[in-house]
């Protein structure tokens, strides 16, 4: 009963970490990555001693190909710390951001890069992404934006049509919603925050993380409303608030559990899966998280919220 | 009771199959694997471009010149001289597709290459970008000397190409090719028409060979040696052997793709060095490791013997998914490990929503039995709900994908699908045979579960 007594406080926070990432997205905005504006990204690693970056930017600058942007790999990851144990490009790479090139042009980059010849490199990857394919991706990602969303919402009502006293079944699937939006904004705004700070981009995956958490994070809400469901119809509960109440405490270990789970498995793919998820991961860690925190703390409480504002009326 | 017994049996046997398949049809894990059966051989994982090392090439083909109804068959024809051109570079299992204009895909269509293993980027555009080549070629005259080659067996094998002599006559001489069918025996012949300079040249070879046998090279290699039959001064050639109608639809199809149908302009390219994947394959092996044993801990720690069931039925789960990989097979990609690694945490939530149901339903008094079956059945709405949302959204995503996107969609959707089956039909066999054990002080404090007694 705890968490429906103070139900306002736990709202408040919820409605405090969405606006925070709301103000978070406009300041920083996101770091749109190479996949949906186009442009190319060359990832190269020196086989004796990586070039100054002055000689090579002096360089790069004259070669007409647009702005060419090198950033050394370090030795360091993200927090500064060195990295252990992982095969990095270590002290010898660089990776180059530049508009998308054709095959000339690319090779007219390796040449310089490579100062004609005289410092020798490996390219370890190499990925050119013309506008219109860029455009085509965006066209595509809110579509499945648009199209999981709204299969979400009528799966929703559907899964609660025989719920409809005291609160209509139309209106859990609004809070469904509601905590929905909570769980996809927050780990948004988190983005654009490691966007901002440690140049996390916006590719595909990002697009894929927050439709996956649209996926994951309404089935903790639902597992907790179907115990309201069920203790409604057995008629647990004085009022309304006391079922909810009732319901959480029943439920609410089993919700944390469900998503811990995932959660073990997301953090073990942050800290020792491929280089190229871990944004991916930490970003539905909290997508995770935050919907743990909003089935129980969010959806439930604003159901008995609504219930009361239709009693006063 | 036997009855129970006998389930348990089975669903153990059929588990133990499935790792013992992945198990062996794995050469990391087997050390005798060289000598394996061709079958357990023939099921590796198949590794996406960004695992493997590769390159990912996306064409855009110009239609404007087609008229609206051939586009799709030019599009067809683009596909097989590009499919025919990458094969030349001996590249292993090449994916060549053709994606079409549409409301989704924007307005262009495009051909996507994807070339496994090949990082140098630089040839194999070059070569796709090249007009194939189409040579006419006739017999060597009878006292040309003939290339041979001995091998270390003492086997001769004559060099096919020393038979033949070039004539100038080549694709760009063609007009087109058709398949029809000859009038009296409905045998499948192919009909080529030469342009002006084509019909001259070829009149003045076939004058000068019949009888003997013309050889039509494509790209160096011969693909039909019709013997002629008299001299042809129309332009028109008819090749018939016996070839299917299909094998003639090929010819056809090749012959009229003596050069791209429609210009292609490359739009974008993704390289992959090998270093670079088969890091990433290693590190989702670890976090898929790492992520496993920790929940294994935390669900034995927890939920005691139904955990340590709820355990073995990841297991065999895994096991499951592995095999699938391998007999579909699944593409995996990066972002497909990270989907299967996601799966394995999804899969055990149908568990716990079971587990603790059945603590709720021994805290009402129940017996250990009756507690069991209801927690089956009771938590079966919640576990069927909270799972279909996250099948919408993995079919959604699957459609919505890039090649690499659909390993994650695919791998999260199946891994959802399986683990419901996981969850309710194997944990659900071994627990109703576990109550066996009894009603005891023992067996409550065995099925009971958190910091309890």
């Amino acid at each position: 009963m705890f968490i429906v007594k103070n139900k306002k406080i736990f709202i408040s926070i919820s409605a405090t970490l969405v606006i925070l990432s709301i103000v978070s997205l406009f300041v920083f905005g996101l770091n749109i990555g190479i996949d949906f504006r186009g442009g190319a990204l060359t990832e190269i690693v020196y086989t004796d001693s990586r070039p100054a970056q002055a000689d090579l930017d002096l360089a790069l600058k004259n070669l007409g190909i647009g702005s060419v942007l090198i950033q050394p790999t370090g030795s360091t990851d993200s927090h500064g710390r060195p990295e252990q144990g992982r095969e990095t490009t270590g002290d010898l790479g660089y990776i180059v951001k530049s508009p998308d090139l054709n095959e000339e042009q690319h090779s007219l980059l390796l040449k310089t890069l490579s100062q004609d010849g005289k410092s020798m490199l490996e390219e370890k990857s190499f990925n050119s992404i013309g506008p219109s394919v860029g455009r085509e991706l965006t066209r595509k990602a809110v579509i499945a934006i648009v199209l999981v969303s709204l299969g979400i919402v009528l799966f929703i009502a559907f899964a609660f049509r025989r719920v409809s006293y005291p609160v209509s079944s139309w209106k859990y699937g609004l809070m469904a919603i509601v905590s929905l939006l909570h769980d996809v904004i927050i780990p948004i705004g988190l983005f654009a925050v490691l966007g901002h700070f440690y140049g996390a981009e916006a590719d595909t995956l990002f697009v894929v993380a927050a439709l996956t958490i649209l996926g994951l994070s309404v089935s903790d809400t639902i597992v907790i409303f179907d115990r309201i469901r069920e203790n409604l119809k057995n008629k647990i509960g004085n009022s309304f608030g006391e079922t909810v109440g009732k319901s959480l405490d029943q439920s609410y270990m089993r919700s944390i559990f469900t998503s811990f789970t995932v959660i073990i498995v997301l953090l073990s793919l942050f800290f020792f899966g491929p280089e190229s998820t871990k944004y991916f991961a930490l970003m539905l860690t909290a997508g995770m998280f935050f919907g743990t925190y909003s089935s129980i703390f969010l959806a439930s409480p604003l159901l008995v919220l609504i219930e009361q504002w239709q009693r006063k009326k | 009771m036997i009855k129970r017994l006998i389930s348990i049996i089975i669903v153990l046997v059929l588990g133990s199959a499935v790792v013992f398949f992945v198990f062996k049809s794995e050469p990391k894990l087997n050390s005798n694997f060289e000598t394996q059966s061709y079958f357990f051989k023939n099921f590796p994982f198949r590794l996406g471009l960004d695992l493997s090392g590769g390159s990912h090439l996306i064409y855009k083909a110009d239609v404007s010149g087609v008229e609206k109804g051939e586009i799709s068959a030019s599009m067809d024809a683009l596909r097989d001289v590009i499919e025919r051109r990458v094969n030349l570079f001996g590249v292993s299992e090449p994916i060549v597709q053709v994606q079409n204009a549409g409301f989704v895909s924007g307005g262009e269509d495009k051909l996507i290459v994807d070339l496994p293993g090949v990082t140098d980027v630089e040839k194999a555009t070059v070569m796709i970008g090249q007009t194939p080549l189409l040579e006419f070629k006739t017999e060597a005259p009878a006292d040309t000397p003939r290339n041979a080659t001995v091998d270390k067996d003492g086997k001769i094998t004559l060099d096919i190409q020393s038979q033949f002599v070039s004539t100038g006559l080549t694709g760009r001489y063609l007009k087109r090719a058709a398949l029809e069918f000859d009038q009296t025996t409905r045998e499948p012949r192919v009909s080529l028409q030469f342009d002006d300079t084509g019909t001259k040249l070829f009149a003045q070879i076939t004058k000068d060979n019949v009888g003997k046998m013309v050889a039509i090279y494509l790209d160096g290699a011969p693909i039909s040696t019709p013997v002629v039959r008299e001299e042809i001064p129309n332009g028109q050639a008819v090749i018939s052997g016996s070839f299917t109608p299909t094998e003639g639809k090929q010819l056809v199809g090749r012959l009229n793709s003596g050069a791209l149908p429609v210009p292609i302009t490359l739009l974008s390219r993704q390289t992959i060095g090998a270093v670079l994947g088969s890091n990433a394959v290693s590190a989702g092996v670890k976090s898929a490791i790492i992520g496993f044993l920790v929940i294994a801990l935390f669900l034995i720690l927890w939920y005691r013997l139904p955990g340590v069931i709820a355990v073995l039925a990841l297991c065999i789960y895994i096991a499951i998914m592995l095999a699938l990989f391998k007999l579909l097979p699944v593409t995996l990609t990066a972002a497909g490990i990270a989907g299967f690694i996601i799966s394995i945490g999804i899969a055990v939530d149908a568990n716990i929503l079971i587990f603790e149901r059945l603590k709720e339903e021994l805290h009402l008094g129940h017996t250990v039995a009756e507690a069991v079956s209801a927690g089956f059945s009771r938590a079966w709405s919640s576990i069927r709900d909270s799972n279909i949302s996250s099948i919408i959204s993995a079919i959604i995503l699957f459609w919505f994908g890039t090649s690499l996107i659909k390993g994650f969609a695919l791998t999260l959707g199946m891994g959802v699908l399986v683990s419901m089956f996981s969850a309710i039909m194997i944990s659900r066999v071994f627990l109703s045979g576990l109550v066996l054990i009894g009603e005891n002080k023992t067996a409550r404090f065995l099925f009971s579960s958190g910091l309890s007694k």
